[in-house]
């Protein structure tokens, strides 16, 4: 169930402010895109355009198309509700519903979207735990708060309960930038099973990390600050890392600024 | 500058010196031992004793003038219908009050709660700012409100308008006996009740929006993300973080109700039955009672008035020890773990 995503002449706005412009660019279905660029370039406004969460903002607007599949995202009639139940969003920090347990925060998404049985909920709390890597290590808790998990337990929890309603399309802002190594390598691990089911947009602030885990890296960039992030280049990653096309984008990778 | 050279000349001094004595090395344990701690720690601790050592007096006071007043009573504290601590033979109950002052609290309550959580969710999540602060205001006017206020309003003009909804009430439930109209004036313990449920309203209302604006944006937005509406985001992640703090604000509120005395003693007479139905004009409360006997009570009069007060304080002790009990076992799911 993963669809490509095809984003032309996108803008984001904040109020009077816009915060990215002019992004046009396709996301493949069962790959790994990596988002990379200085702090304040858009990177997460872009991100969250993809499932319509930018609007939520006070002041939050956009212009262009996102086209899922074949559906327009920000078509006339189409229900942002609707649009999130298709586009899963995992977050910076690990945010399990703390007044749920583990097996509740998996089937919260699901509780949303109908009625089910029992058994049907068992069975789909068990695969996506599984299927997020965590099982094993809480089958024995699942009536225990979610929020008593350590932060990397906590952040698989959320892959789970995101891919739990089977999304075509799973967004990562920043998934590790609050973990240690080891969860850090945990979750990576976890984004390259999870490619063959879903397409996954990550944003990351480490660059090893988006040259370990994705298919293809779009770099972002802003003039000054004050002026929109704008889309510099997208390419396959290994040819982004060792051979960009655009001298922002080597000065980037190399450390030369940013 | 000056002061860091001093200090770091001064001589190294570790956090717990092997000389001190056992008191001091206590001391320096709590953190205690520079002037400014010693002075807070003092400050902090005697506010704490203050407190306790006033909820004491009041006890104390309460039960030794009660047992005063108990010991010369002829009938049974707590079941006897009627009030008459001056008769030859001393006869007085609190079993009417109890029952007023409870039944009262509670449509208080049932009215009050949803209607204050309602708003304070408007506020935080569907007003825009605007009227949301204009509607805060408003609602934290009344509650500045003095009581006697709300009396006179309650027994002026609130009651005579109830003269409708109680008719309604007794055709369509008044075969239940609990509501059922005799066709007095509408000046019952369910007028009381509404009147109350105004009163808290205010409090319940602020303490709730404080709590519920409080609710943690990333959770709303995981609720967000999976595909919640406005009202299931609410549902989800904002109600459930605000739960323990909209169970404290009803306490607050549930103790001016268990309390309130002018604006009771306005609206309703005093009268030793207990009715079935809620709309008969029979009744009281504690607090209702002895604001309207106090002043032309004798010694006995008065000290079978504290005792009955003796006896609020106890239900409001309990009222609150339940619901620091509800709050307590689901601490763990609180969201303040989080």
């Amino acid at each position: 169930m993963a669809k490509r995503i095809d984003i032309s002449g996108l803008s984001a706005y904040y109020s009077s402010f816009r915060a990215i412009e002019d992004i046009s660019m396709a996301i493949e279905p069962r790959s790994v895109t990596a988002f990379i660029g200085p702090s304040g370039c858009g990177k997460s406004t872009f991100l969250r355009t993809l499932n319509r969460m930018h609007e939520v903002t006070p002041g939050g607007r956009v212009e262009g198309k996102v086209m899922l599949g074949d559906e327009n995202l920000y078509g006339a009639g189409v229900d942002p509700v609707a649009v999130r139940r298709e586009v899963g969003m995992v977050f910076q920090r690990p945010n399990p519903f703390p007044t749920m347990s583990v097996y509740d925060n998996v089937a919260a998404g699901l509780r949303l979207n109908g009625s089910y049985k029992k058994s049907e909920l068992d069975g789909i709390v068990e695969k996506s735990l599984k299927g997020a890597n965590l099982w094993n290590e809480v089958k024995d808790r699942l009536n225990k708060p979610g929020s008593g998990l350590s932060g990397g337990q906590q952040q698989r929890l959320c892959i789970a309960r995101a891919i739990a309603v089977e999304p075509n399309v799973l967004l990562m802002d920043e998934p590790c930038s609050a973990l240690d190594p080891i969860s850090t390598l945990a979750i990576e691990d976890l984004i390259s099973e999870l490619k063959e089911r879903f397409t996954i947009v990550i944003v990351t602030h480490n660059m090893q990390q988006a040259a370990r885990v994705s298919d293809r890296t779009a770099f972002f960039n802003l003039s000054a600050v004050g002026q929109p992030g704008k889309l510099i280049e997208i390419d396959d990653t290994e040819r982004i890392f060792s051979n960009p096309s655009v001298q922002a984008t080597e000065d980037y990778i190399s450390g030369r600024f940013g | 500058m000056d002061i860091s050279t001093k200090k770091s000349d001064a001589p190294p001094s570790s956090p717990l010196p092997a000389d001190l004595s056992a008191a001091e090395q206590k001391r320096a344990a709590r953190g205690a031992t520079r002037p400014g701690d010693r002075v807070f720690l003092g400050l902090s601790r005697g506010s704490g004793i203050f407190l306790l050592v006033i909820m004491a007096a009041i006890a104390v006071f309460l039960t030794y003038r009660s047992v005063i007043a108990i010991s010369k009573n002829e009938s049974n504290f707590l079941t006897t219908f009627e009030w008459n601590p001056t008769a030859a033979e001393p006869s007085f109950g609190i079993a009417v009050l109890a029952y007023g002052t409870v039944v009262s609290s509670i449509i208080a309550m049932v009215i009050a709660v949803p209607i204050a959580v309602g708003i304070a969710l408007f506020i935080t999540h569907y007003a825009p700012r605007r009227l949301g602060g204009a509607i805060s205001f408003v609602i934290d006017l009344l509650a500045a409100v003095p009581s006697i206020v709300y009396g006179l309003w309650g027994a002026l003009v609130l009651a005579p308008h109830l003269v409708g909804l109680y008719g309604w009430l007794d055709d369509y439930f008044g075969w239940t006996g609990i509501l059922e109209w005799q066709g007095g004036a509408p000046r019952s313990l369910f007028t009381v009740g509404i009147l109350l449920a105004i009163m808290i309203l205010p409090i319940i209302t602020s303490v709730s929006r404080e709590v519920f604006r409080q609710a943690p944006q990333m959770h709303q937005e995981a609720a967000l993300a999976l595909g919640a509406t406005r009202w299931e985001v609410i549902r989800m992640s904002v109600i459930p973080f605000g739960r323990s703090g909209v169970i404290s604000a009803s306490m607050l509120g549930l103790g001016r109700a268990l309390g309130e005395t002018m604006a009771v003693a306005t609206v309703l007479s005093p009268n030793f039955k207990i009715e079935a139905s809620l709309l008969d004009p029979n009744g009281g409360t504690f607090a209702q009672n002895i604001a309207s006997k106090f002043s032309e009570a004798s010694e006995m009069g008065r000290d079978a008035l504290i005792a009955s007060g003796l006896v609020l304080f106890i239900i409001t002790l309990l009222v609150n020890g339940a619901a620091r009990a509800i709050i307590a076992r689901r601490a763990e799911y609180s969201g303040a773990n989080a």
